[in-house]
């Protein structure tokens, strides 16, 4: 299919259509059909996003040079979308990923559901964006934007502290994002002028920007920071586990599972590719940076007792890993962090659902005053062990070929990381088993007696999940074969 | 043989079938549905097995490639199966003696209720699909998966009682040791991997000239490192009697004749590369022996059947391991089979026995069982004869032939062998005479419930008392004109180094002496142990004993506790205080500071005009100087 010769095409689909689904919540009336409404735009936009698994070519990553579809955003900037398959998978992710939100949480009572419902569907879109942006300033554009609705979603919909910990949250990454905009306007000042039209924006400009390594060596830094608050690593975390602790779960699924990638996401688009000399030169200090916050993130989520922390901390310990596989440069590095970006926010996911649906009937996320809920809620028992186990990636789980792929290539880069990054694995081992005996296994007590087992529609979304947990932990190769190209490419500037 | 690799993947998928079905069907089934599908599918896997062995027969070796886990530039690994000697014997070991242990569960848990009863069988099923696939892969990889497979069945039986604290503490710690060795099993995948770019069984052996000395020795070292985790060697062994807690079935098919013997099949399996680490082979027989004392020396004071039973697997296992070390690794094949058979009968009967006495595990409360117990008594009678090592049973022929190796190899590795062999006979006829012999010790109520279990339970003892007493047979050394059928069937993909020079002089008198010191232990412990009283220990040495030499405490103290302290240090003082504190300092820094500069906007013209001033008279002096 020619781009010239079509009006619309699948990468614009999938960032307008939530984005028009989520202005049209906010014109409802009737709070209570707003549910059905977003639920049915989600799985349209699962629609589409498994369309262009099938009927798109596949856009040549960094060689994109003719914008499918482009809006003039401002002099010399574009908003050229494309999909590569890198970007595929994640438009996949958080394709898949409402739906099953939406469904998880249809028994949750939101207050002023329209808004918050539309909010949702905002973030979607914003989160297309970023996945799909071929061009730097649409980049930051969509970047942006899917922070905002989830800094209202968390500030209007939070717990207690929301106002403290969305503020930080808030703070926190729009510093980081301010740096990284210095960095793009000074890229973009130092990209070659093509065809007379002046500088731009467009990725394949910046791919091919010459810097000078001393650029490169303070540029990087800027670009990296925005997205190490992003992922978070180490030590850039502190605002995670406060955020999610007092984000609504909803919205908490949103950011764990989807907006964390973002970091990672952009660290494969828009460093990697751009400074590859500065990328060489810091890998040591930045996988030393993440070994560290994975020990470290595993051994504090040793000590805590609220459910949503240890997933915030075991989380803190995954992203450590999946960036060091970023910068070990290596292809099945680089193919283990496309396989677990996916991967990790299915399952997180899964973990968020199990803790909402204890915390809606008991009230309570405290591990030190839950138990025994094996006994009266077998079903969701199973559905969790196989999600935790997923979570501490067992084989035959997701996360196994996920982590398999990238420990290997920590390995590769330098056996002693490998061998310290590993304990986190038995550290993990300890934090979720903990986790699975305090809550489900040993006598019920009076806060979980009155626990009851999970209605229909939340037994089969978990079970979807614990089928997409089996089905990539046994047959990944689909998965790996839609990022090859991405990885070929980006193995190709380093080598 | 096209035929037997066509249907090799139904021997692991019948058993996921029973899996699926007793797992998803749990609410449904009847309690007798449920044991026939759990025992049938394995009834099936076995008879498939047989057939298996009976085409490898011959050195045939057989690889059924099914589609790729991964594939990438870099390297691709298959999901495999690997059909040759070596694997088709673990296969019978496994769905034999499984099937046997299924059969004995439908009676054993006849008290649990349906959907436990199910959920039990549906767990024991999962358990063999992930050992068969631990034997079959054809991979280092898909070895893996099985291997952490059985690591999980074995934490969802030992926590099967899942309300008692103490059980799941047991399976926990089961699980996080499991993974220590994992672990390094994983590490050494990857050195692999980053070597020679494949983990397929024969593309390794085939270009070990490819690896440098350190990388054979920290590739083995490695993978010793898991089997130490997965078949509880020092310094991972504390896990396994902690795994008592467990229904005994699962203790007779996990914890003594299948799971805990993985290490032993890896390191077997990998022969080719052990042979070209003579360090690692040192540290494996030290450890093996080390291990195989200390435990003996440990199980001489357990007053739990089970307990004494867990010790003695611990031991056992350290004698396969010093069979490998010494290059004997037939030797520790043949004792792993001999070992499945007679510990399994041991545990069956000690839960016979825990059946009959209703729940009662503590061998100071019977006494006197043999008189109403007359099967289990015999079998186990049988199990204590083999497992001692008395002619013609089989343990007598598989520790023969470990002690024969470890004597050529070393003379004081033989002596400690030896004592411990001792130790074996000791502590395993004090159990049987401490628990059969003398009198009734508990109370009355149990004594007049106390009667031999059904048969259900009772058929399989005496069959594997059958297999207990003969199966020495199948590798009877040429001394006694035997035709060594095992090892001949093993010779194909076991390059064994250890080569028996002993003349048969010398042998007879090793073989008679250590028979005849073992005869006189076992006396020693009639005359001993034939009128039981139970009395507190007093000795310091016997308490240490009673007490496990506090390995566990020792633990305790030097990893749970200080990285606890860590945790908590880290978790109130560094990431609230240091890094956050920092965090919020610099917002608290800028909020301040945005404070001060508002107070230069004091609104008075004198302040402005001096400010300026002072502006003019830097610039100047910048311009004047620099």
């Amino acid at each position: 299919m020619n781009p010239q010769d079509v009006w619309i095409t699948f990468p614009e689909l999938l960032v307008w259509f939530p984005l028009l689904a989520g202005l049209v919540c906010f014109l409802f009336k009737d709070n209570s059909k707003v549910k059905s409404w977003v639920l049915l735009a989600s799985i349209i936009t699962l629609c589409i996003s498994f369309a262009s698994l099938y009927f798109s070519d596949d856009v040549k990553y960094l060689a994109l040079n003719k914008a499918s579809y482009t809006l003039k955003y401002m002099n010399n900037a574009n908003f050229i979308l494309g999909l590569d398959g890198m970007g595929r998978l994640l438009t996949l992710l958080t394709a898949c990923a409402f739906p099953i939100i939406f469904v998880a949480t249809y028994n949750t009572p939101y207050k002023r559901a329209k808004n918050f419902y539309g909010l949702m569907l905002l973030a979607q879109s914003g989160l297309m964006g970023v996945f799909t942006a071929m061009d730097a300033m649409s980049f930051y554009f969509f970047w942006e934007l899917a922070l905002i609705p989830v800094y209202f979603l968390s500030s209007q919909w939070g717990g207690e502290r929301r106002i403290q910990a969305t503020f930080k949250f808030f703070v926190y990454t729009f510093a980081g994002s301010l740096l990284m905009l210095i960095g793009i306007i000074y890229v973009y000042l130092h990209t070659i002028n093509i065809n007379g039209n002046g500088h731009s924006f467009a990725l394949y400009a910046f791919a091919g920007v010459r810097l000078e390594p001393s650029e490169q060596n303070w540029l990087f830094w800027l670009f990296f920071i925005a997205f190490a608050i992003k992922m978070p690593i180490f030590p850039f975390h502190t605002w995670q586990p406060d955020a999610y602790e007092q984000s609504p779960t909803a919205t908490t699924m949103v950011l764990s599972g989807i907006m964390v990638k973002m970091g990672l996401f952009a660290c494969l688009r828009w460093l990697l590719p751009i400074f590859p000399q500065a990328t060489i030169k810091f890998d040591t200090i930045i996988i030393g940076l993440s070994v560290i916050g994975m020990l470290y993130a595993s051994i504090i989520a040793l000590k805590q007792d609220d459910l949503k922390r240890l997933v915030a901390y075991s989380s803190i310990a995954h992203i450590g890993l999946m960036c060091a596989g970023i910068f070990t440069k290596t292809e099945v590095g680089l193919q283990g962090v496309m396989l677990q970006m996916f991967c990790h926010g299915i399952n997180i996911i899964g973990l968020w659902i199990v803790i909402e649906l204890i915390e809606r009937q008991t009230g309570v996320r405290k591990l030190s005053q839950l138990g025994g809920v094996a006994h009266k809620a077998p079903v969701l028992t199973i559905l969790l062990v196989v999600i935790a186990l997923a979570n501490i990636a067992l084989p035959l789980t997701n996360a196994f070929v996920g982590e398999f792929m990238l420990f290997n290539g920590l390995f590769a880069f330098n056996k002693w990381y490998a061998a310290a990054a590993g304990i986190s694995i038995v550290l993990a081992a300890v934090y979720t088993l903990n986790m699975i005996q305090k809550v489900f296994y040993g006598e019920e007590n009076s806060i979980t007696t009155i626990i009851k087992e999970i209605a229909l529609h939340e037994k089969i979304i978990l079970s979807v999940v614990v089928v997409l947990i089996f089905l990539m932990g046994v047959y990944p190769q689909p998965m790996i074969n839609l990022t090859k190209g991405t990885v070929e490419a980006l193995m190709l500037k380093f080598n | 043989m096209d035929n037997v690799l066509q249907m090799v993947w139904l021997i692991p998928f019948l058993p996921l079938i029973g899996f699926l079905i007793n797992g998803l069907g749990r609410n449904s089934l009847s309690k007798r549905m449920s044991g026939i599908i759990g025992s049938g599918v394995i009834l099936f896997s076995f008879l498939l097995s047989l057939y298996v062995f009976f085409n490898v027969k011959g050195g045939n070796s057989h690889l059924a490639h099914y589609f790729n886990l991964i594939d990438i530039n870099s390297f691709t690994i298959g999901f495999d199966f690997q059909i040759d000697a070596l694997s088709s014997l673990f296969l019978l070991i496994i769905t034999g003696v499984g099937f046997l242990i299924h059969v004995y569960s439908t009676a054993y848990m006849h008290e649990e209720d349906g959907k436990d009863y199910a959920k039990y069988f549906a767990y024991l099923n999962l358990f063999v699909f992930s050992m068969l696939l631990l034997v079959m892969g054809g991979n280092y990889v898909i070895l893996f998966i099985g291997w952490e497979g059985v690591g999980l069945c074995s934490y969802l039986l030992i926590g099967y009682w899942f309300k008692n604290v103490n059980y799941t503490n047991a399976a926990k710690k089961a699980f996080v040791m499991n993974r220590i060795g994992d672990l390094g099993f994983l590490l050494a995948v990857f050195w692999l991997l980053s070597k020679l770019g494949t983990t397929n069984f024969a593309d390794v052996f085939a270009n070990l000239s490819k690896l440098s000395a350190t990388d054979i020795t920290g590739i083995t070292l490695l993978l010793f490192v898991g089997a130490t985790g997965k078949s509880a060697q020092i310094p991972l062994f504390t896990w396994l009697p902690d795994a008592m807690a467990g229904p005994t079935p699962v203790s007779a098919l996990i914890h003594a004749a299948t799971m805990v013997t993985a290490g032993i099949y890896m390191i077997a399996r990998s022969n080719v590369l052990y042979n070209l680490a003579p360090l690692t082979q040192q540290i494996i027989m030290w450890v093996g022996l080390a291990t195989a004392l200390l435990a003996a020396t440990i199980a001489l004071k357990q007053n739990d059947i089970k307990k004494v039973l867990a010790y003695s697997t611990v031991s056992q296992l350290g004698f396969m391991f010093l069979a490998l070390g010494t290059g004997n690794y037939i030797a520790a094949v043949f004792h792993v089979m001999t070992h499945a058979f007679f510990k399994a009968l041991l545990f069956l009967g000690s839960g016979s026995v825990i059946h009959g006495m209703h729940h009662e595990q503590d061998i100071n409360n019977m006494g006197g069982l043999k008189s109403k117990m007359k099967i289990t008594y015999i079998t186990f009678f049988i199990g204590c004869l083999a497992i001692a090592g008395i002619p013609p049973l089989s343990g007598f022929f598989s520790k023969d032939s470990i002690l024969i190796g470890a004597f050529e190899h070393n003379k004081v590795v033989y002596a400690i062998a030896l004592f411990t062999a001792c130790l074996t006979a000791f502590y395993m006829f004090r159990l049987l005479f401490i628990t059969f012999n003398g009198k009734f010790r508990g109370t009355e109520k149990q004594w007049n419930h106390l009667h031999e279990s059904p048969s259900a339970m009772t058929i399989p003892l005496i069959i594997l008392a059958v297999l207990s007493a003969i199966a020495g047979f199948v590798n009877i050394p040429a001394l006694f004109g035997g035709s060594e059928s095992l090892t001949h069937f093993l010779s194909p993909v076991i390059q064994q180094t250890h080569q028996t020079t002993l003349s048969h002089t010398t042998e007879y008198m090793l073989m008679g002496g250590a028979v005849v010191l073992i005869l006189a232990v076992i006396l020693w412990a009639y005359i001993k142990f034939k009128n039981y009283e139970p009395k507190e220990e007093t000795s310091a040495f016997g308490k240490t004993l009673e007490n496990k030499w506090y390995v566990d405490e020792l633990y305790n103290s030097i990893l749970v506790k200080p990285l606890q302290a860590i945790a908590a240090f880290f978790n109130t003082i560094v990431e609230k205080k240091g890094i956050d504190g920092v965090v919020n300092g610099v917002g608290k820094a800028v909020n301040y500071g945005s404070r001060q500069i508002r107070l230069l906007q004091s609104g008075q013209i004198g302040n402005y005009v001096l400010l300026m001033v002072l502006g003019i008279l830097v610039l100047f002096i910048i311009q004047l100087f620099f």
